[in-house]
């Protein structure tokens, strides 16, 4: 109980569903060792790190910020610009850690004292501003970034695909790197996960909910919420760096596209939603429902639309066109925002309330 | 308006009971001096200087718009005036801002409700109890382990009649309930000067007991500064051992209850009372 800082899921489905889909999470790479399987696999860790991060901002304090790709950029382009440069050593990988997770943390400071005593919608637009400006830079500056080509580089030794650790006939599959960086990052993903869910859960994190329910009686009652603000801008920030570090790890390669672009920036928007805001569990789910929607929707609709075709209904099979996945995968979210407005699992949790 | 013609009543008397104040080992004290804030062209608070000492109920009292809630606001740093100082144990805290002058001692409760309204009624008392504990960025420990806050906290709500609904959502309390719990968030910080904004206000008959006892309790407590703004005559007349009269913005009569109760401007112009009745 104490692992998950006495914030157990209450709802037994709810429960369920987190052990069905860490469950897969760790077999992944035993029933699906196909490349697709483990991509969209650590995506759905990577991004349940980042979307928990930022519910720690807007869930739990109220704050609406747009630099959270930022941060999340600056982890991968730190160690992936240290393994280039350096060569690929755990050195490398140590020394972008080290730069790249306080420059989040201080830019995080810097942003967090300079606009988050004034309104929210402040803080929002420079926010913007800022990461606009970020992604602009990390495209000119391509004698470091790598422009809009990115930089590929190598992982040390231990962590490549061609490196096999135990071999097949041992046990019948083959732990080479590939395995192991899938398994360092959905340990350091579980990790995070739980120091979040035990930041939101401590005094420090009851004061960010009162600060979200009302910051004038927070003041009054002697908490300066700018600094409350603050630091968890701070702490937010510096997990989403600490989920860029895993995602360039995995990819081997950082460019704009991968962990700069806005698009990332409303995916973690639509899968906090979609998983409920405030709730920390809300980032595993929304992150397992969105990633698998967005790749397996256009084969599952493919199939949908040739059995449609196969059983000789009308208008069916155009409706269903792989063609037409993102029509679909928009509606998608259009209901689960009308039908659970407090997300999958604020739904879950308080389902005698939804139904009266 | 009348303002203009009003005695500053109670001037000499505060003068001497200034002078008593000073005889007792360092007692505390809060004063205002010429605390003024204007809005544009209107001023709300006007110039009202006065020293409030422990062991002494003061009650603010003055028609709708007499500026008696933005006193408060300027004391305890909601609003900062134009003009003006205030004094705590006699050190300057006019430019503390509202959370560094509670941290100082300044306890305040809400005219209009306040609280935090989707979280339950023991953790809205459980935040007032960490923050007088000064458990302020605590972020690697659970909350359930800190029992000493809950168990504080759950005291607090024992003597307020609302343990039995510690689990419930501050939104879903009575009117009633939640002017209580109000008052809770107040004593857990335990503030030296109490600040009550009419706390019966929209209460039912029943339920105003609860809190005055809670105050006529506080009172026993003659270290604690108390003041409070509230509009019913009755209950004024039973707790407060001072009453000032704000109108206007401007102190317009200061001093014991009866004498100010029973001055013909007050019972004229505030108290809506014929000027031939006398109250007592």
């Amino acid at each position: 109980m104490m692992i998950l800082s006495g914030d157990p899921p209450r709802s037994r489905l709810l429960a369920v569903l987190l052990i069905v889909i860490v469950a897969m999470l760790v077999l992944t790479p035993w029933l699906f060792p196909g490349a697709k399987a483990m991509n969209v696999a650590v995506k759905i860790c990577i991004f349940a790190v980042l979307v928990a991060s930022y519910d720690l901002l807007l869930g739990y304090t109220g704050t609406v910020s747009f630099a959270h790709t930022m941060f999340y950029g600056i982890g991968s382009y730190a160690v992936a610009i240290a393994l280039y440069a350096m060569g690929p050593s755990w050195a490398a990988i140590g020394t972008g850690i080290v730069v790249g997770l306080p420059m989040a943390m201080l830019l995080a400071l810097a942003i967090g004292l300079f606009s988050l005593r004034v309104a929210a919608i402040f803080f929002a637009m420079i926010t913007l501003a800022v990461a606009s400006a970020f992604q602009v830079l990390a495209s000119q500056m391509s004698w470091l970034t790598g422009g809009e080509d990115g930089r590929t580089f190598r992982l040390p030794e231990l962590l490549r695909p061609g490196t096999v650790l135990i071999d097949k006939s041992a046990f019948g599959f083959e732990i080479n790197g590939r395995t192991l960086t899938y398994y360092l990052v959905f340990v350091v993903s579980a990790l995070l996960i739980l120091a979040l869910l035990r930041v939101v859960n401590s005094p420090f994190g009851r004061v960010l909910q009162a600060i979200r329910e009302n910051p004038f009686r927070a003041e009054a009652l002697g908490y300066r919420t700018v600094f409350h603000l603050t630091y968890a801008n701070c702490i937010a920030a510096t997990v989403a760096a600490c989920a860029g570090v895993l995602n360039a790890l995995w990819l081997r390669y950082v460019g704009p596209d991968t962990s700069l672009a806005f698009s990332i920036m409303l995916d973690i928007l639509l899968m906090v939603v979609i998983g409920g805001m405030g709730t920390i569990y809300g980032a595993i789910i929304g992150a397992g429902i969105f990633i698998i929607a967005q790749n397996y929707l256009q084969t599952l609709m493919g199939a949908a639309s040739s059995a449609a075709a196969d059983a000789g209904l009308p208008l069916l099979p155009g409706l269903l066109h792989p063609d037409r996945w993102l029509l679909w995968l928009g509606l998608l979210f259009i209901a689960s925002v009308y039908f659970f407005p407090t997300g999958v699992v604020g739904r879950l949790r308080r389902p005698k309330a939804g139904a009266a | 308006m009348r303002s203009g013609l009003s005695p500053q009543a109670g001037r000499g008397e505060e003068r001497e009971f200034a002078t008593q104040a000073h005889e007792g080992p360092m007692p505390l004290s809060l004063e205002t001096r010429d605390l003024t804030i204007r809005f544009g062209g209107h001023v709300a608070v006007d110039h009202v200087s006065c020293a409030f000492r422990p062991g002494e109920l003061t009650a603010i009292v003055g028609p709708n718009g007499a500026g008696k809630t933005t006193y408060f606001n300027l004391i305890s740093g909601q609003l900062r005036p134009s003009e003006g100082s205030i004094l705590l144990d006699g050190a300057d805290i006019t430019g503390l801002s509202a959370p560094l002058r509670t941290r100082a001692g300044l306890g305040r409760a809400f005219q209009l409700t306040n609280l935090f309204p989707n979280l339950s009624v023991e953790e809205n008392v459980r935040l007032a109890v960490q923050a007088e504990s000064r458990v302020h960025y605590d972020m690697l420990r659970p909350w359930m382990t800190r029992r000493d806050l809950i168990e504080r906290a759950d005291a607090i709500l024992d003597q307020v009649a609302l343990g039995s609904r510690r689990g419930v959502a501050a939104t879903a309390l009575s009117h009633g309930d939640q002017r209580k719990l109000e008052v809770a968030l107040m004593m857990a910080l335990q503030p030296k000067v109490f600040m009550f904004d009419e706390p019966t206000a929209g209460m039912s008959i029943d339920e105003v007991p609860v809190v005055l006892n809670l105050i006529a309790q506080l009172k026993q407590d003659t270290s604690k500064i108390i003041l409070l703004v509230e509009h019913k005559m009755d209950v004024v007349r039973s707790l407060a051992d001072r009453i000032i009269v704000l109108h206007n913005g401007k102190l317009v009569a200061d001093g014991k209850p009866a004498e100010v109760i029973a001055s013909p401007i007050v019972q004229e112009a505030y108290l809506g009372v014929p000027a031939g009745k006398t109250a007592a």
